[in-house]
């Protein structure tokens, strides 16, 4: 969709922001830019809607150069977000969406159409569209600078740090949104992050740059994560990279062990060993009870985990757990079973040899996103380590 | 002192006063005349002027030099060497009107322009504006409230300095003043000089007025 070839970008100043890069954008995926700052990720994002104009190379969309085209034609066909959302301050958050459609000449009435279609998408109230900017918070900002990228329904989304300037539960939830709008949608997205936890979560592949404007590596998260291509990859993935690769893999494989439920309202049954888990009358689980003469007959709250949650969340939560045992719910919340710590251990294990396996026969071919050179020999677990 | 002050008040508001060609009725509405067509043509000379500064960020120095320029011209020098150069017109008076109107507005103008967020003109290009639209569009909208602000200074201080159009020979409420110092009749002097004041506080007030209810949806940052 998005093909950057040996593409590089000095400024006047001599400072080269991007060198020699050739990196491939697949069509209906998020492909994840981060690295520290003055990496060159940013200028790699702008210079696919030509914002910012490369020195040597060529980045093609759809196949077409995007030098050959008109730059303001061009980015009426890219949806654009950045960080501080970028609104028109003086226009309500309705007119703000509808920007591009009505440049595109679609007329003030259908554009305002498809504005109020959009503040629905992005989770906004139909009042949200008649505020100003600077009425809404910066969450809602973010998601009108969404739907505003979104107006026209372009193939491409690019986004520079979209979410860096909200706090961290804001963050989760416009995070889980752009999944969900991702699954509707299908957009080919370039996004732009220096928060390494974001790109994991989001991305379908993650590119790595190191200052200087170099593509260390780029690969899916579970790939980046099991095997960092060098010491800098390693290094940026930070200390627990072990685990963040655990939240990428779901509980549906571990086995569901049968509980011992005992119903709310109804008598704590004898201590016979062990506590019991507490369930509702529609078989939801609420909390841990232990009968035993020490345990204080007030249950200990439980939080029930889905198969579609992550190991790491269930190692989380069985650490927390006075049994070592987490709940496990089907989608209505309806209990299935208990599993142990040690069976999430041993699977957490199991998953993690297989991910760094895996991947090491499947190194080669993503090798052509990595430009020659860059980074390979440096890295200490590089080859045939594993 | 109190006997001043009674013989203005008279003056102020006797009848014949306000009539007839010498009126104030007369006088004022010449004044105003002036006032409006000197700081229009600032405008169209001083706006373009900013607009272009401060769309593409070039002549900075000069938008912010011509403020501290126009305080230091003398008004009353110029109007008496344009009228040697081109004898007796209104072109003396004008010239020195427009001088005097034209850096409040290139300054404020390019000021404006200048606080643009530039995440905002970012955005704007990126969703794919022209240069254009982003002026017209973005840039203008957001500078209109200091834009405004240059024109409606220009225009107080260009109420207050129309006087000279009666320093050679022409009307306005400067007639009073300079017919009051020829005369030696002091409650004529006074009573132009306080017209003008109360012209220029009023349409001070007035327009400070009209832009609160215009940028009302504005925040203060």
């Amino acid at each position: 969709m998005i093909r950057f070839d040996a593409v590089s970008k000095r400024f006047p100043n001599g400072t080269t922001a991007v060198h020699d890069l050739t990196l491939e954008f697949p069509e209906g995926g998020i492909t994840v830019l981060v690295g520290s700052s003055g990496c060159g990720k940013t200028t790699t994002l702008r210079m696919i809607n030509r914002m910012v104009e490369p020195t040597s190379g060529t980045i093609r969309l759809g196949g077409r150069d995007v030098l050959e085209q008109d730059a303001a034609e061009l980015r009426r066909g890219i949806g654009y977000v950045i960080q501080q959302s970028g609104l028109f301050p003086h226009r309500t958050v309705l007119d703000n969406i509808a920007t591009v459609p009505l440049l595109l000449g679609w007329g003030r009435r259908k554009a305002r159409t498809r504005a109020a279609e959009l503040l629905e998408t992005v989770g906004l109230t139909a009042e949200a569209g008649k505020r100003y900017p600077h009425q809404l918070s910066g969450g809602q900002q973010q998601r009108v600078g969404v739907a505003r990228a979104l107006a026209a329904d372009p193939p491409v989304l690019l986004m520079d740090e979209p979410f860096g300037a909200v706090d961290p539960v804001v963050r989760t939830q416009l995070q889980d949104e752009l999944l969900r709008l991702q699954k509707e949608l299908n957009k080919t997205i370039a996004f732009v992050t220096h928060d390494i936890d974001e790109a994991v979560r989001l991305g379908d592949r993650i590119a790595v740059f190191r200052t200087g404007g170099h593509l260390v590596q780029c690969a899916s998260p579970a790939e980046l994560l099991a095997r960092p291509a060098d010491g800098f990859v390693a290094d940026f993935l930070g200390a627990e990279r072990e685990l963040k690769l655990l939240s990428l893999t779901t509980l549906a494989e571990v086995p569901v062990e049968r509980a011992r439920v005992v119903r709310e309202g109804e008598p704590a049954p004898r201590a016979d060993g062990g506590p019991y888990l507490v369930v509702s009358a529609g078989n939801e689980p609420l909390g841990w009870l232990d009968p035993e003469p020490g345990g204080s007959g007030v249950p200990v709250p439980v939080r029930p985990l889905r198969d579609t949650d992550s190991l790491l969340a269930a190692l989380n939560e069985s650490i927390a757990s006075p049994t070592g045992l987490i709940a496990r719910v089907d989608a209505k919340g309806v209990l299935t079973g208990v599993t142990a710590r040690e069976t999430i251990h041993e699977h957490a294990g199991r998953s993690h040899r297989e991910a760094s396996k895996g991947t090491a026969e499947a190194a080669a071919p993503p090798e052509a996103a990595t430009p020659p050179g860059a980074g390979t020999s440096t890295g200490p677990t590089r080859g045939g380590a594993v | 002192m109190y006997e001043l002050l009674k013989d203005l008040g008279a003056w102020l508001v006797s009848g014949e006063q306000w009539t007839g060609p010498d009126g104030i009725g007369h006088r004022l509405a010449e004044h105003l005349q002036y006032s409006l067509l000197a700081t229009l043509i600032a405008a169209a000379i001083a706006l373009p002027l900013g607009l272009l500064i401060g769309h593409t960020g070039r002549g900075a120095f000069l938008a912010i030099n011509l403020a501290s320029f126009g305080r230091a011209l003398p008004t009353v020098g110029l109007v008496v060497l344009v009228f040697l150069a081109s004898g007796l017109s209104m072109t003396p008076v004008y010239v020195a009107l427009v001088a005097l109107a034209v850096p409040s507005i290139v300054t404020n103008t390019y000021a404006g322009m200048s606080a643009v967020d530039p995440e905002v003109r970012d955005a704007a290009r990126g969703q794919g504006m022209r240069g254009h639209q982003v002026l017209f569009r973005v840039e203008i909208p957001l500078a209109l409230p200091l834009i405004m602000t240059g024109l409606r200074l220009a225009l107080i201080q260009v109420v207050a300095t129309a006087t000279i159009a009666a320093y050679v020979s022409f009307g306005g409420l400067g007639r009073y003043v300079f017919d009051g110092l020829a005369q030696r009749d002091l409650v004529q002097v006074l009573g132009g000089a306080v017209l003008v004041a109360v012209v220029a506080v009023v349409l001070d007030l007035a327009l400070s007025g009209l832009q609160r209810f215009l940028f009302r949806h504005r925040t203060a940052a």
